[in-house]
């Protein structure tokens, strides 16, 4: 469900039924009647809804009148919630009955960065409390940034007995005792994926409790599972599971095991590899297994991730499939230029790339030589420093630029950047849907020139017409976001830290980007006069989030009083008595059907605490959620008492 | 301060204000750099706008608002410099800057305390809470394996650590593991809220009876809708019933309940165990200090 549903929740206000029994004859005291028009075209429209997947389609066509509104409320299956709290999950349930897929996403992605107190909340039990009554039918479910615990996937394996698929993304909360409920639970699970999720390590053999029998495991994914797993189980459940094509193995599985594994299931298509390093080192002489002939054997193979504790030696075994390959993802391998080249090389079908910046530009440029049909390319840096040696840098990005001329997507991480770079790859690129460059060192100018990184971004956006997405850094002046509100017409995502001199900067991207959903800024300097430029937008965005910028509660109080449609979570920790600041520290807020959460971190401090001004002293994180209008009684939620 | 053309600054009235910020800036540089308190914000920060930070002098609606706080500008305030806190989430500042590996004196950034009104940093950039912006299992790739983070950061409060810790530990809770055998998910039991072994025999069957009871779903074929709550767990303590609870001390040690005073107990307690009574080896009294040692393999 899209959040820019504004029409009001219709439940049972219907007095026509979808299932019109006027139509055949002999019902009850009812002589038979030819159906109205209306009511033929209700039934006629709720068939050919079903034909419609796309939601943006569908929301379009529930705003067309109470009876497409219906129709569509009732043949909508898979439903999409971008932010948790902008929908309660009653709401949801109340206006479509007939869901089988459901995605959503909870905290917002500087979370990842430890931005967020860890309570903050993305509970899953709410939502799973409503489904667990209204979708006993259930496929799918994807999460994204949410928190849930064990009790909740054991409660998810008793409601929807027909679970299809599960997919947790950057999720936390739970435990390998919880993924045992979910593998003895999940009959008929045929995807169980685990990515970049925070998995507690409850020393559960979880992989014993999937069920004996063949499986229909298509997707078994636990890559970012830190703990270690019982490996016999593991290759008993492969060996039962023929459907099995996509198989991410953790880093607690040798090279060794992933040989065994790749054995028993040579119809592979997306592998990844573990540790791919050996349990012990190998002696002189001793019969190393034939790595080689075991990915020569994959046939079907497309694509390769894992590496995650690399022997490079062991690069040259994947050899075999390289020519296939249409993604691989090198981004835990620190392997330099001269052991990346000969795999490179191979790999003509590459179209997604994910690498260590270990492999320097002239890595790149042995990537820009051979993948010409690249189209997503992210290079992460093995010191995340902001002061080191960076081994990439212009350089790099103008082979790829030269190079890979299809490229839509690239995330690069450098310590140093030119504009020419970055304004050669605008014009080389035209196809760019994403550009996010992060140069690690704040405030850091072209560094050739000296000048800020202005150019380079304006001419990003100005002559890639399709970019949807940006992530700005280096040293950038208002200019800079001048250019982005003046071109980025189509800009839905932008990430800005450490950038721009006035409001002004805010104010152009504010006025100047109509598609912006979501906006993400910290350490800027940004305030109020600029947050009420937005007063505009605010509405058709999913969120706005600011941080160590300029905004004060003040500011924050007016845009809530001004738009009672917002829920604005401001934070601020505590300082000591000395210390004082009018700024707010985190400046969250997001458009909602249903008002403030009740479910705020219990770390809160007394209201009256805060309405007076005066500084607590505890060192506590103190969290309020301001509402519009009634703003003085209720805008902070009411004290959990401590 | 590199003088980068700042013909593009726009509002003159903010440009009037500059050489205050200069002379500000000045002078709190002369002030002793402490980690804490005021005179960190002053130095390292440079705004541009009035002295008392309000910046929304034109619009009437928000002087309408009477602000509480003081009227000093000091500025915002970067995650980094906070005081010391014991939050997890203050915690996790301390940990990340520990686990990126802040710079020793490396002097700053050429260009970086050119004058954009952001922080600005006279030596050597202390890092910055989430910055740059890589996930935390990404991190510590430098070795050429990839360290196995337990994420502390997102696990700080109600951790899921496997080591044989208890994991809060304050004066008004002490929380520690159990594990039941046979259900896969474990729980957590605050030994504070109870003063005896009756009370925390009490706890466990609340705990587990009804995961009890949904493992026993599970095993069979398909999923029952069972509301009922499950039978009671009982006879923990005396070996009397199907289940037993022993608990792991602080020497690693597996030892029956019971056997030392409540409070004895709970300071070398670090993880309770209930394991099948059937399943438990014929036990020797006397031996180690009148301590029980169980040598049962872990399920």
């Amino acid at each position: 469900m899209s959040e820019d549903e504004e029409l009001p929740d219709l439940g049972g206000g219907s007095t026509r039924s979808s299932n019109s029994t006027a139509v055949s004859g002999g019902g009850g005291d009812h002589n038979y009647v030819s159906p109205s028009p209306d009511q033929v075209l209700e039934n006629v429209l709720e068939n050919v809804l079903c034909f419609l997947t796309s939601r943006r389609d569908r929301n379009a066509a529930s705003l067309v009148c109470k009876s497409w509104y219906r129709a569509e409320a009732l043949t909508r299956s898979e439903l999409f919630i971008g932010n948790c709290y902008s929908v309660s999950p009653r709401r949801v349930t109340n206006r479509f009955r007939l869901v089988k897929a459901i995605a959503i996403k909870g905290k917002p992605r500087f979370s990842d960065f430890s931005l967020l107190p860890p309570d903050w909340g993305a509970h899953f039990g709410p939502w799973l409390s409503a489904m667990s009554r209204s979708y006993r039918a259930l496929e799918k479910l994807y999460l994204k940034r949410m928190s849930v615990t064990d009790d909740d996937l054991s409660f998810a394996a008793q409601s929807f007995p027909i679970l299809k698929e599960l997919v947790m993304v950057c999720c936390e909360g739970f435990g390998t005792g919880g993924l045992a409920i979910v593998a003895s639970g999940c009959r008929e699970i045929r995807v169980l994926e685990l990515m970049d999720s925070d998995v507690g390590d409850d020393e559960a053999d979880w992989i014993s409790c999937f069920p004996d029998n063949v499986t229909c495991l298509e997707s078994f994914v636990f890559d970012c599972v830190e703990a270690p797993i019982n490996f016999e189980a593991l290759e008993r459940l492969v060996a039962r599971s023929p459907s099995l094509k996509k198989l991410r193995l953790n880093c607690y599985i040798s090279i060794g095991q992933l040989y065994r594994l790749m054995i028993r299931a040579p119809q592979l298509t997306h592998l990844g590899t573990g540790s791919f390093s050996p349990l012990e080192i190998v002696a002189q002489g001793e019969q190393e297994l034939n790595y080689f002939s075991a990915f020569a054997a994959c046939k079907s193979l497309i694509c390769l991730s894992g590496f995650r504790e690399i022997i490079p030696d062991y690069l040259s075994a994947i050899y075999p499939v390289c020519g296939n390959l249409t993604s691989l993802n090198l981004s835990y391998a620190n392997i330099n230029a001269e052991q990346l080249k000969p795999v490179i090389c191979l790999c003509h079908k590459l179209q997604t790339f994910w690498v260590l910046d270990s492999v320097s530009d002239e890595g790149l440029q042995a990537v820009s030589a051979a993948c010409k049909d690249l189209r997503e390319l992210r290079v992460f840096p093995v010191q995340a420093l902001e002061d080191a040696e960076g081994p990439v840098s212009e350089v790099g990005l103008l082979a790829i630029s030269e190079g890979c001329r299809k490229l839509q997507s690239i995330l690069y991480f450098c310590q140093r950047m030119t504009n020419a770079a970055v304004v050669a790859m605008s014009k080389n690129c035209l196809d760019l849907v994403v550009f996010r460059l992060c140069i690690m060192g704040r405030h850091r100018p072209d560094h050739i020139t000296g000048e800020p990184m202005d150019e380079g971004f304006g001419a990003i956006v100005k002559n890639c017409k399709k970019l949807t997405r940006l992530a700005v850094s280096g040293l950038l002046t208002d200019r800079a976001f001048s250019y982005i509100g003046q071109y980025g017409k189509l800009l839905r995502t932008l990430s800005v830290a450490f950038a721009g001199n006035t409001d002004l900067g805010l104010k152009y991207l504010l006025e100047g980007c109509p598609k912006l959903q979501k906006l993400e800024i910290r350490d800027s300097p940004f305030g109020d006069s600029a947050l009420f430029a937005g007063l505009h937008h605010y509405y058709n965005m999913r969120f706005l989030w600011m941080s160590s910028c300029k905004v004060t509660r003040q500011g924050c109080e007016e845009i809530a009083r001004q738009l009672p449609g917002l829920v604005v979570e401001v934070i601020t920790r505590d300082r000591e008595e000395n210390e004082t600041s009018e700024y707010v520290d985190t400046l969250y807020m997001y458009r909602s059907l249903d008002g403030p959460r009740a479910d705020a971190p219990r770390l809160m401090v007394r209201p009256s605490l805060m309405i007076c001004g005066k500084h607590c002293t505890s060192t506590e994180c103190r969290f309020s959620i301001a509402r519009s209008l009634d703003f003085t009684l209720s805008v902070w939620v009411p004290c959990i008492s401590r | 301060m590199k003088g980068y053309s700042r013909k593009d600054e726009g509002c003159p009235r903010l440009l009037d204000l500059i050489p205050k910020e200069k002379e500000r800036l000045t002078k709190s540089a002369e002030e002793k750099k402490t980690r804490h308190g005021s005179s960190e914000e002053k130095q390292l920060e440079l705004r541009l706008g009035p002295p008392n930070g309000d910046w929304t002098i034109k619009n009437k609606n928000i002087s309408r608002e009477k602000d509480h706080e003081s009227l000093l500008p000091f500025g915002y305030f970067s995650p980094w410099s906070s005081s010391s806190g014991t939050t997890p989430f203050l915690q996790a500042h301390g940990q990340l800057k520990e686990s990126s590996q802040p710079n020793p004196a490396k002097t700053a950034v050429p260009n970086s305390s050119s004058s954009s009104s952001s922080a600005q940093k006279r030596t050597a950039p202390t890092p910055v809470v989430g910055w740059p912006p890589i996930r935390s299992f990404r991190k510590n790739l430098a070795n050429g394996s990839s360290s196995k983070p337990i994420s502390e950061l997102q696990n700080a409060v109600g951790s899921k650590i496997s080591s044989e810790k208890p994991i809060e530990n304050s004066p008004k809770s002490l929380l520690v593991k159990i594990n039941m055998d046979g259900v896969p998910i474990g729980r957590k039991v605050d030994l504070k809220e109870h003063d005896s072994y009756e009370k925390l025999s009490f706890a466990v069957d609340e705990l587990f009876r009804g995961l009890l009871a949904a493992q026993s779903n599970f095993s069979a074929v398909g999923i029952k809708n069972d509301e009922d709550g499950g039978k009671a767990i009982t006879g923990l303590l005396d070996g009397s019933g199907e289940y037993t609870l022993v608990y792991e001390d602080n020497e690693g040690d597996r030892l029956l309940i019971g056997d030392v005073p409540w409070h004895m107990f709970v300071s070398s307690v670090k993880r309770l165990r209930v394991l099948k009574s059937s399943e438990l080896p014929t036990l020797s009294r006397g031996r180690k200090h009148g301590k029980l040692s169980l040598d049962t393999s872990p399920k």
